[in-house]
């Protein structure tokens, strides 16, 4: 039985300028930029990372663990994100959400803490030194960073059949959540180098399986690190995938690797479809085709394209639909819009470009691209097009080009700004945000799955949240409203 | 806000053919041409000036 897709997107943003032109210190300030606007600066706790733990049981002694950084600036939110410095980005990694309408809530309410980040900052640096921030994945010259969507996966699923099951949607969803890039920027292009490119990620990625996020990044990510009961538990880390911009986008990719998820959960794998002989390649093929006619081998010879692939998944999530009503997933309503903005977009990719251009990213950048070039009759090189391309993902309102596309929306700004605030109410980020709101100065550290107390007397106190949707509003809330202060609060839960 | 605005209008403005019944491709190409070329005059106003510069100072230390 398949069950609850417990999601969100950690996003890595670019950022250039700041003092000195050092990109740790620009985003650092960011970070504490935030930090110090808001109620509090709690630590997070890097007690249970185990970054380095790999999901096919061993350490793989041949790739390089990701490297934790303690010293860097850390917080948590009051809508239970966490928001800090990783390698030499921003990152905003969203509270568990329950369900993919949700997790694109706060994935974009990430875009607006980082934007009022990015103003107070600005504020306070010369005007020489302003720093701008990009909701994107590379810059044009090699360097790569990331957005990863975390999913809730039963620990009894095999993780063999996890990746014979998903790598087929991996390597062809791009198709509707490519972000979209003007040329190429990996050696692998050669001398067929693409003008334009569905995915602006996928060039990056060099293995079917792995342990890295770095280098020699891999299609399946084999991190096991579930930050919940490991018993019970994985959390399955995706990180091939493009920083949308279009809300759209998001939610069907999301939508769409939770139900799919949830297929392999309650079928099985084996009703998946066969993966390309050579994913890789198969990847390279699709990103570098906007006429969508390239297809890949698999090992039986069949030749399929990447819309086939879709096509397929798209029935095979159907299925699991009619089967459980996709409950592991959303509600009917949701479960409903995702299957039919889904097949809005394949159908739209294929037939009509110009009827998904408000939806699908690398659409709406492809038509100004093409609409630029040919209005100034330039060259597919020109700069002024991967300037288009780069300004897309601009989050400053007066530069930003996809607010001009006319990009459909799914939330007002009420909604948005509510999400900034209060964390979702479904999952244990009801508790931890809470927390963070009403007992800001006894809370020492927090993660996902543990908040450390110290009420000034005794040892620190950490509560754990080994299930992610334990430590909702209607188990704690009234827990959390008569306890007026965190001593309250822990005898409460030792009674 | 007034950026949200108008981006629903032009929306609003892109699906109208849509609902009427005669000629609709015509109309509707017509349309998405008029709104392209707006949006290609407002690109050439935000775009950042020395694109050449823009985009060489844009350098990355790469992520995960």
């Amino acid at each position: 039985m398949a069950i609850a897709k417990v999601l969100g997107i950690e996003t890595e943003y670019g950022i250039a300028g700041g003092p000195d032109h050092d990109p740790i210190t620009a985003s650092s300030v960011i970070v504490n930029a935030y930090a110090q606007q808001g109620r509090t600066r709690i630590n997070w706790d890097f007690d249970s990372e185990t970054p380095d733990m790999d999901a096919r049981g061993r350490v793989d002694l041949t790739s390089f663990a990701p490297v934790v950084e303690t010293h860097l600036a850390n917080t948590v939110l009051t809508n239970g994100a966490r928001l800090y410095v990783d390698h030499a980005h921003p990152e905003y990694s969203s509270p568990e959400c329950r369900s993919p309408l949700e997790a694109t809530l706060y994935d974009v309410a990430g875009e607006e803490v980082m934007r009022r980040a990015l103003e107070v900052a600005n504020q306070s640096l010369e005007r020489h030194h302003a720093i701008t921030l990009y909701k994107n994945n590379s810059d044009g010259k090699g360097n790569s960073y990331g957005t990863h969507e975390n999913y809730l996966v039963r620990r009894d699923v095999d993780f063999s059949d996890l990746v014979r099951a998903m790598v087929p949607h991996l390597i062809s969803r791009q198709l509707f959540i490519g972000a979209g890039k003007v040329g190429s920027e990996t050696e692998w292009a050669g001398n067929e180098a693409p003008e334009f490119q569905l995915s602006s990620r996928a060039e990056f990625f060099e293995e079917v399986v792995g342990l890295e996020t770095t280098l020699k990044r891999p299609i399946v990510n084999t991190r096991d690190e579930p930050h919940s009961d490991a018993e019970r538990f994985r959390r399955l880390h995706v990180i091939i995938g493009d920083a949308n911009m279009s809300q759209f986008a998001t939610f069907v990719k999301l939508g769409s690797t939770a139900l799919l998820l949830g297929a392999l959960e309650e079928f099985g794998a084996s009703v998946f479809p066969e993966s390309p002989h050579r994913p890789i390649h198969a990847l390279r093929v699709f990103t570098q085709d906007p006429t969508l006619r390239a297809s890949a081998e698999d090992l039986d010879g069949h030749t399929r394209s990447a819309w086939d692939y879709q096509d397929e998944l798209w029935y095979l999530a159907r299925r699991f639909v009619e089967a459980t009503a996709g409950q592991a997933v959303a509600e009917p309503d949701e479960v409903s819009l995702i299957m039919t903005q889904w097949r809005e977009m394949l159908d739209g990719v294929r037939d009509n470009l110009d009827a998904v251009a408000d939806r699908v990213d690398w659409v709406a950048k492809y038509r100004v691209v093409q609409g630029f070039r040919d209005r100034h009759d330039l060259s597919a090189t020109d700069a002024k097009l991967r300037a288009i391309d780069l300004q897309y993902h601009d989050l400053r309102s007066e530069r930003s080009l996809a607010q001009r596309v006319g990009l459909r929306t799914l939330f007002d700004d009420d909604a948005v700004r509510e999400a900034v605030h209060n964390p979702p109410t479904t999952t244990r980020a009801y508790f931890r945000g809470q927390c963070v709101a009403r007992y800001p100065d006894e809370i020492i550290s927090a993660n996902w799955d543990s908040v450390v107390f110290d009420v000034g007397v005794g040892p620190l106190q950490r509560v754990p949240m080994l299930d992610p949707l334990r430590g909702t509003q209607s188990l704690t809330q009234e827990l959390l409203e008569t306890s007026a202060t965190a001593a309250d609060l822990l005898a409460a839960l030792d009674r | 806000m007034s950026e949200q605005e108008r981006i629903h209008k032009r929306t609003g403005e892109r699906t109208a053919p849509e609902a009427t019944d005669v000629n609709v491709d015509a109309t509707k190409g017509d349309q998405l041409k008029a709104d392209l070329d707006d949006l290609l005059d407002e690109i050439d106003e935000v775009l950042e000036e020395n694109a050449e510069e823009f985009v060489r100072n844009y350098v990355q230390k790469g992520g995960q």
